[in-house]
């Protein structure tokens, strides 16, 4: 079993963000969320943490009910990655690694060992091992995202929800960090821009419109010239990847 | 822990020799003796008197006001995600001022209430519009300073309206040397009071150690992080408000000790608050009983009011950081 949603509807101040998306991940499954800016993949992904309640459906963590699950137990299982996360406070990446082991703490201390080797392999699998003393502010926007999906990773979640993760990233590292999370045994929902990183590391992805799922599958089957015209309004021709056989997309320019 | 904790009943014994009397660490030793009933040394009347009814439990308000105060720095901080928040900067203080010349001036209220149980309530509405103000203005960590900068103006115009208006000559002296901090007079009904505020404040803070650690990336974070965000949210405000305006009502205005201590501890045991909480809350306590008894010698025998020590440090401490906080950006 794994988290789902189920027809879920949210509304901000009475406009409708989500509308009737439905999510069913297979476990270990990496799902891109596509779609404009506006269309709905960071409130799905805030619906889907149960950060906000769905004003209608409802989100499902091994079948019951996230809404009657506690916060705790939610947070041992699903671990997310927002955009934009800032801090004033002098803190170290290893610190900031640290609070991922919160949800597994007693009241006070308790495992300290256990949570030791979790944050360390957290942050190898992100490679900042070697910069664990370094503090946040002195930190690039990329080793910024990835001290984050460290600290996510320390959750050691079954569920990861990444809200464009490779945003501050350069090509090398956004690579590195897909290529990192289709190789952990975690199922994965990201929202993500970029088309051809979907195509090539996502198993299925979900596009989104206006807040409805229009189109969702094999990215081989779903990223078609029709649907990112009609969802994006450009024109693209795609070719397949000659090894691997995954979409591969190239825009045209408009002039 | 152990050490600082050490260091602090040492600070309170020296502190208390300092002053006009001709009084040693020994005699301090044999005073508390006596009163403890572990032993039976003759001391001189006046010098018991001087230790015991007056600089003991002074010194130990001062050292609760110092712990207490670090502690609602520390908290408000944290949750607020801003490292110049303090109930002093966010003009609780100055709502206690106020609540305290309503009842001590005005007279609405009466007796009853008392200037401590004006202040008390004064404390608890300013906190109230602090964060009203914060929430209307959007919430932005900023936005709750300039919250607290604008209900502050607003809460010292009262104030000076209140004392202009219809306060005698004696009245506003009194009430002045409170405005500016005072711990003058310190009984040890006032000990009692703040120590258990203080204590019961400090378990709070502890048990909610890892919840505090969890607001550094904000709500949703912490929420992603297993935590309650609006219960712990509400449960931590709610402890800052009552040991605030416990605080201020015996103690008076005592600025910039909730500021400048959390920060003072970060340097030593760094930010995580399973440690934060416990050395700011020591470090608070010997910083106070040193800044009390500065202000107590340092004009003798006019006592200084220790809110204007607390300052005095107080305030090159924030434009430093004020500066660094540029340095950053």
């Amino acid at each position: 079993m794994t988290l789902r949603a189920e027809q879920v509807t949210w509304s901000r101040n009475g406009v409708l963000v989500v509308d009737g998306a439905s999510l069913h991940p297979e476990p270990g499954q990496t799902v891109g969320l596509l779609g404009p800016n506006g269309s709905g993949k960071s409130s799905l992904l805030r619906v889907l943490h149960g950060l906000v309640r769905p004003t209608s459906g409802f989100v499902t963590l091994d079948g019951v009910d996230l809404a009657s699950v506690g916060r705790r137990h939610v947070a041992r299982s699903v671990a997310s990655v927002t955009q934009h996360a800032d801090t004033e406070v002098d803190i170290t990446v290893r610190d900031i690694v640290r609070l991922g082991r919160i949800p597994h703490r007693t009241a006070l201390g308790g495992g300290a060992s256990t949570d030791e080797d979790a944050v360390d392999r957290a942050l190898a699998h992100v490679g900042l091992l070697d910069q664990a003393a370094r503090l946040w502010h002195t930190l690039s926007g990329g080793e910024r995202q990835r001290a984050q999906i460290a600290r996510a990773l320390a959750q050691e979640p079954r569920e990861l929800l990444l809200d464009e993760p490779t945003n501050h990233l350069d090509i090398r590292h956004q690579l590195e960090l897909l290529e990192l999370v289709c190789a952990l045994p975690v199922t994965t929902v990201i929202a993500i821009h970029d088309l051809n990183l979907a195509a090539m590391y996502c198993d299925i992805v979900v596009v989104l419109q206006e807040g409805r799922v229009v189109a969702a599958g094999a990215p081989s089957d779903v990223l078609t010239a029709e649907l990112i015209s009609e969802v994006y309004g450009v024109a693209a021709t795609i070719a397949r990847d000659a090894q691997r056989g995954h979409p591969v997309i190239t825009f045209s320019r408009r002039d | 822990m152990l050490a600082g904790l050490l260091l602090l009943l040492v600070s309170v014994g020296v502190a208390i020799t300092l002053g006009p009397a001709d009084i040693l660490l020994v005699n301090v030793r044999d005073i508390v003796t006596n009163h403890l009933g572990l032993t039976d040394i003759a001391v001189k009347m006046s010098k018991n008197a001087i230790v015991w009814e007056e600089r003991l439990p002074r010194a130990f308000v001062a050292a609760a006001c110092g712990a207490g105060l670090g502690l609602c720095g520390v908290i408000m901080q944290s949750l607020l995600r801003n490292p110049l928040a303090d109930p002093f900067i966010l003009g609780v203080s100055s709502g206690a001022s106020t609540g305290a010349v309503v009842i001590g001036v005005l007279g609405l209220g009466g007796a009853a209430i008392g200037l401590s149980g004006g202040a008390f309530i004064g404390a608890l509405i300013a906190f109230g519009l602090v964060l009203l103000l914060a929430r209307l203005s959007g919430g932005g960590t900023d936005r709750v300073v300039l919250a607290g900068v604008a209900s502050t103006q607003l809460f010292s115009a009262v104030t000076s309206l209140i004392i202009f208006a219809f306060a005698d000559s004696d009245e506003t002296r009194g009430v002045m040397f409170w405005l500016l901090g005072s711990l003058e007079g310190m009984r040890w009904d006032d000990v009692v009071l703040c120590a258990i505020v203080v204590v019961i404040g400090s378990f709070v803070c502890l048990r909610y150690a890892h919840a505090l650690d969890a607001f550094a990336f904000g709500d949703d974070v912490a929420a992603s992080l297993g935590i309650h965000v609006t219960r712990t949210r509400a449960v931590l405000l709610v402890a800052t408000a009552l040991i605030t305006a416990t605080l201020v009502s015996v103690a008076g205005a005592v600025g910039f000790v909730g500021l400048v201590l959390p920060h003072a501890a970060r340097l030593l045991v760094g930010p995580r608050h399973a440690r934060l909480v416990p050395a700011t809350a020591i470090i608070g306590a010997i910083f106070m009983v040193w800044v009390d008894a500065g202000s107590r010698v340092a004009f003798s025998p006019t006592p200084l009011p220790v809110g204007v020590g607390t300052a005095l440090v107080g305030v090159p401490v924030f434009i430093a950081l004020l500066a660094r906080r540029r340095r950053r950006t």
